[in-house]
């Protein structure tokens, strides 16, 4: 940290002195706010929830104030360290982990339980950028292939617990610091054409019965109305009952008579369409928008290679898991248990998206002096 | 310095390659939001008015409420079918903390069986816990006054009050009213095909049988319905809208308790059937049938060894002997022969007879006998009718001829149904060469005809029926429509059933009938007359015709033991009647099955019918 200083070209005032990137937290705190809105009326107003969120949305600001005061050299530094504790967790969570709803993804710590595949989400892109970065662009084959073995290990590791939504996430967001690296587009057609040739594989070896069952009920929902086919047909009434200016904040009569399921946490984004219409939808959209838009910025203007790649990598994840949420809640993609980022209740996802912030905030601000020197 | 030159280049294409990179993906964000766009515009514009039907679906659900059902009262207001709250234990499973503790504690206060708790804890794990589902039903005072007290005790716990049919006067009124009981998959698609079953959501129960059966439009009363928001587990949040039920029409009979009770304690235990009417309007006045049941019992599910009993008694009680009961009319149709023979010009009143005690037919030697050993010798129309004289109409019906003696007894109402407001009736068989033609494929004999003139052999007819005839005659030819239902009435108007008069029977001479009559007034009037024994110390004028009919029993079963069989050959009693002799208000048929003459067990039973119908006055507000 001492070898860094602030680029006194960045932007002035008492903001930079704290390493925050003004654009980027004013598209959070926007985001934050519109979902605190949000999660009032899809928690039916429960003040408890409210509160809790609130104490959490505290804590994960704090987690992404602190990580930006971090250099991108220290977070370099400390990425494969991270990495490797991360590996040894997953590896004691299959041996020693708590059991909750059919998956062995906790580990109980004594004083709190903790899913290592959260460490793993900023862990894995952090360490294969580290890797990728040690060379010059694009990276060689040798390099490419660690870097997919790096992403394929914990992926199969958390895979195995088993939690198939969030593994793909991580193996994606390692991937996406390959792409970014400049990775051939040959090659990307080869994996392509592999990982559809894996998907038979993946359905009849590594899937379970319900995520099967998921996969199918996205396909007809209606063949199911009652049983699997129920959240996402109740989802969409929701959604599609909203109409272009929605039925009012607090009036939409799916989400507070309960026929939506999981209203407050992954279908948060149908309490949203039908409260607000497409108007709460374009708005959410926007920020969005806005926010991977300026994470892409801070990737493409960052002074090294490695802190170019974990912003980029860190932004396409957050709009992976945007597009996820969306793409489920609407029926455009089956049922996986992801949150809508920043706006579900809950609190590990948030905690560890706000940390990824940080670390584009590190990287935003600790800009040393040398192309214009 | 070269060597930093190329890392300097390598800088340069790095950012160039990146940011080429990252602009691919931000192109790949954007097509990703258009398509979710696309689709949030599909779902919230284009479909938008399917979803916020389904919306609305999902969330408003319409209760049906039952409108009560109206009540049957008899001509005074007496109320003959209500309907009385029945309390029922009731339990809400959400309220209560430890639902077995509850349930052996209120075992402690009120019987209740192991196969109601059992039923009970099957309805909790089948229902929603915040529905109320029923312990048991059907509590008795005492059973209400006992948790009354110690509700307090258990949360959750309620007595709730319905209301539930109750006939009073138990088998009283039962081939009359009928009764109602749970709609069946018989009655659901009747109500379908009438267009009615949207109005029976919240019914539970339907007119089965008699008045209430006929008149079930009438009483059941148009459904109302509550407009609920219901949750995702179908609880009610709010009422949106309410509109109350309407109570069915209530129905005044022109029925009488007084002479219904009458005719079933002259009757005793003997099968048969009674009805009285008034010849002016059709108007019944008693109707009972006997033996009866209780009705009562069907409103709630009759038990299977109940209805076995019912269905199986060798009286036949199921059977509505006053629509139903297809009897030979006997001599009670000698007036009507007597009449015919008149209006026809085949008799003179003082054509005169010689009654040798049987009769013969030209180139026959089967010899028809009178039912009086040696004959009446002389008779005219008179003493034939008010004795009952065989051989004057086996001679009156050769002359008359099966043709004009179908024709004419028709129009008198034989042969058809009444159209009493009831559906079980029967339309009994005024026989013709047709009907024999279709029937037998045989034609008809003259000796067809002998035994048809004095009633008997294929002519049947019901104690409506004999009734009904009775009235047409002494209305002139004018026939009522019977029933029993004199005025319907809902909270704001009320209805007179008024079916009117038709002429019926084309009078050739009026004279004709006020001998008739005549002759009917000397049956009950003369020493000589059949009635005469049993009316001689009445304080009313009347006119009546007895019957003794020698026949089978209605609806033989195909075995029964030699000694009811024996039982049931014996002759019916039959007596019809009319009173006061001038300008009679009453019309009146008795049929009494297996139990000998009429002159000697029929009679005797208008005659107590006329005593109660005069001294309580039951006709006599008019």
């Amino acid at each position: 940290m001492s070898n860094s200083m602030v680029n006194p070209a960045q932007r002035s005032g008492r903001l930079a002195a704290f390493h925050i990137d003004l654009p980027l937290l004013l598209g959070l705190l926007t985001l934050l706010g519109f979902g605190l809105v949000i999660l009032y009326s899809a928690t039916g107003q429960s003040e408890a929830m409210m509160k809790a969120q609130i104490i959490r949305l505290g804590v994960a600001l704090a987690v992404m104030v602190g990580i930006a005061q971090l250099s991108p050299q220290t977070i370099r530094r400390w990425a494969i360290a991270l990495f490797g504790v991360g590996l040894l967790m997953l590896v004691a969570v299959l041996l020693f982990g708590y059991v909750g709803k059919g998956a062995q993804r906790w580990l109980d710590l004594g004083f709190m339980k903790f899913q290592p595949s959260e460490i793993m989400k900023l862990a894995v892109p952090m360490a294969v950028a580290w890797f990728i970065a040690a060379d010059n662009l694009p990276p060689r084959i040798w390099r490419l292939i660690v870097g997919f073995a790096m992403c394929a290990v914990p992926t199969l590791l958390i895979a195995k617990q088993p939690d198939l939504g969030t593994s793909l996430l991580i193996a994606m967001s390692g991937v996406f610091v390959l792409f970014l690296a400049g990775m051939s587009w040959r090659l990307i057609s080869f994996i392509a054409v592999m990982v559809s040739a894996f998907a038979p594989v993946m359905w009849f070896f590594l899937m379970h019965g319900y995520q099967r069952q998921r996969v199918l009920t996205f396909l007809n929902p209606e063949t199911d109305p009652l049983g699997s086919g129920y959240h996402i047909i109740q989802s969409k009434i929701a959604i599609g009952s909203g109409g272009v200016d929605g039925k009012g904040w607090l009036q939409g009569t799916q989400s507070q008579l309960e026929f939506l399921p999981e209203r407050h946490t992954d279908f948060i984004f149908a309490v949203l369409s039908e409260e607000f219409g497409l108007i709460g939808v374009l708005l959410l959209l926007a920020i969005y928008l806005f926010i991977i838009g300026r994470g892409l910025i801070i990737a493409s203007t960052a002074q090294d290679n490695f802190s170019k790649l974990v912003a980029g990598s860190f932004t396409l994840t957050f709009f992976v898991y945007v597009f996820v949420n969306i793409g489920m809640v609407s029926g455009l993609l089956p049922v996986v248990g992801v949150p809508l980022p920043l706006v579900s209740y809950g609190g590990t996802s948030m905690v560890t998206l706000m940390a990824a912030f940080g670390v584009l905030m590190s990287v935003s601000t600790h800009k040393r002096m040398l192309a214009n020197g | 310095m070269l060597k930093k030159r190329v890392a300097m280049q390598d800088i340069a294409a790095e950012t160039r390659l990146f940011n080429s990179r990252a602009v691919v993906a931000m192109l790949i964000v954007c097509l990703s939001f258009s398509t979710i766009l696309l689709n949030m515009y599909n779902l919230q514009v284009r479909s938008y008015q399917d979803y916020q039907i389904r919306s609305e679906g999902n969330r408003i659900k319409v209760l049906p409420l039952a409108p009560n059902r109206g009540l049957i009262s008899d001509r005074n207001g007496i109320l003959l079918a209500e309907n009385k709250p029945v309390f029922s234990l009731e339990l809400v499973p959400e309220q209560i903390d430890d639902i077995d503790t509850t349930l052996s504690s209120l075992a402690e206060l009120i019987e209740i069986s192991e196969e109601q708790q059992q039923e009970f804890l099957q309805q909790v794990r089948q229902q929603r816990r915040f529905n109320s589902i029923a312990l048991k039903e059907r509590l008795d005072e005492q059973e209400v006054a006992v948790i009354s007290v110690n509700l307090h005790r258990f949360p959750g716990v309620t007595v709730e009050a319905r209301l539930s049919r109750h006939y009073p006067f138990g088998d009283l009124f039962t081939h009359a009213l009928g009764y109602i009981g749970k709609i069946n998959t018989d009655d659901l698609r009747r109500l379908d095909e009438q267009g009615h079953l949207a109005n029976y959501a919240a019914s539970r129960e339907i007119g089965k049988l008699g008045l209430e059966r006929y008149y079930e439009e009438q009483l059941h009363g148009i459904m109302g319905f509550q407009e609920v928001e219901v949750n995702n587990r179908g609880r009610i949040i709010r009422v949106l809208r309410s509109v109350a039920a309407r109570s069915g029409k209530n129905i005044k009979l022109s029925l009488d308790v007084g002479l219904q009770l009458t005719a079933q304690q002259t009757l005793t235990e003997h099968r048969g059937a009674i009805v009285a009417m008034d010849p002016r309007d059709g108007a019944v006045l008693a109707f009972y049938s006997n033996p009866s049941y209780d009705p009562n019992l069907f409103v709630h599910g009759i038990s299977s060894s109940n209805y076995n009993a019912l269905l199986h008694s060798p009286d036949r009680p199921l059977i509505n002997r006053a629509t139903q009961g297809i009897y030979p009319p006997a001599s009670t149709i000698k007036p009507l022969m007597a009449l015919l023979g008149l209006e026809t010009n085949t008799v003179k009143p003082d054509t005169r007879v010689w009654d040798p005690g049987y009769f013969t037919l030209p180139n026959s030697d089967h010899r028809f006998r009178d039912w009086k050993r040696g004959g009446h010798g002389w008779v005219d129309v008179y003493s034939a009718v008010a004795q009952s004289c065989d051989i004057y109409f086996y001679d009156l019906g050769i002359k008359l001829g099966i043709d004009r003696i179908s024709d004419y007894m028709r129009q008198f109402g034989f042969g058809e149904r009444t159209g009493i407001d009831i559906h079980e009736e029967a339309s009994a068989n005024m026989p013709s060469r047709g009907w024999k033609r279709a029937r037998f494929n045989q034609p008809w004999y003259p000796g067809d005809t002998v035994p048809l003139s004095i009633g008997q052999s294929f002519w049947t007819a019901t104690p409506l029926q004999l009734a009904l005839s009775t009235a047409v005659l002494v209305n002139k030819g004018l026939l009522p429509t019977p029933h029993m239902a004199a005025e319907l009435s809902s909270e704001d108007s009320s209805e007179l059933v008024d079916p009117g008069l038709r002429p019926s029977v084309n009078v050739v001479d009026a004279e004709n009938w006020r001998v008739i009559a005549d002759t009917m007034v000397q049956t009950v009037a003369t020493l000589k007359g059949t009635a005469h024994p049993a009316f001689k110390t009445a304080e009313f004028s009347s006119g009546g015709k007895t019957g003794t009919a020698q026949v089978v029993a209605i609806a033989q079963d195909a075995k029964y033991d030699a000694k009811s069989l024996d039982e049931r050959h014996r002759d019916n009693a039959m007596y019809i009647g009319y009173a006061p002799a001038k300008d009679p208000t009453v019309v009146f048929a008795v049929a009494v099955e297996n139990t000998g003459g009429g002159s000697s067990v029929a009679a005797p039973i208008g005659r107590q019918l006329l005593d109660y119908y005069f001294s309580a006055g039951v006709n006599a507000n008019e």
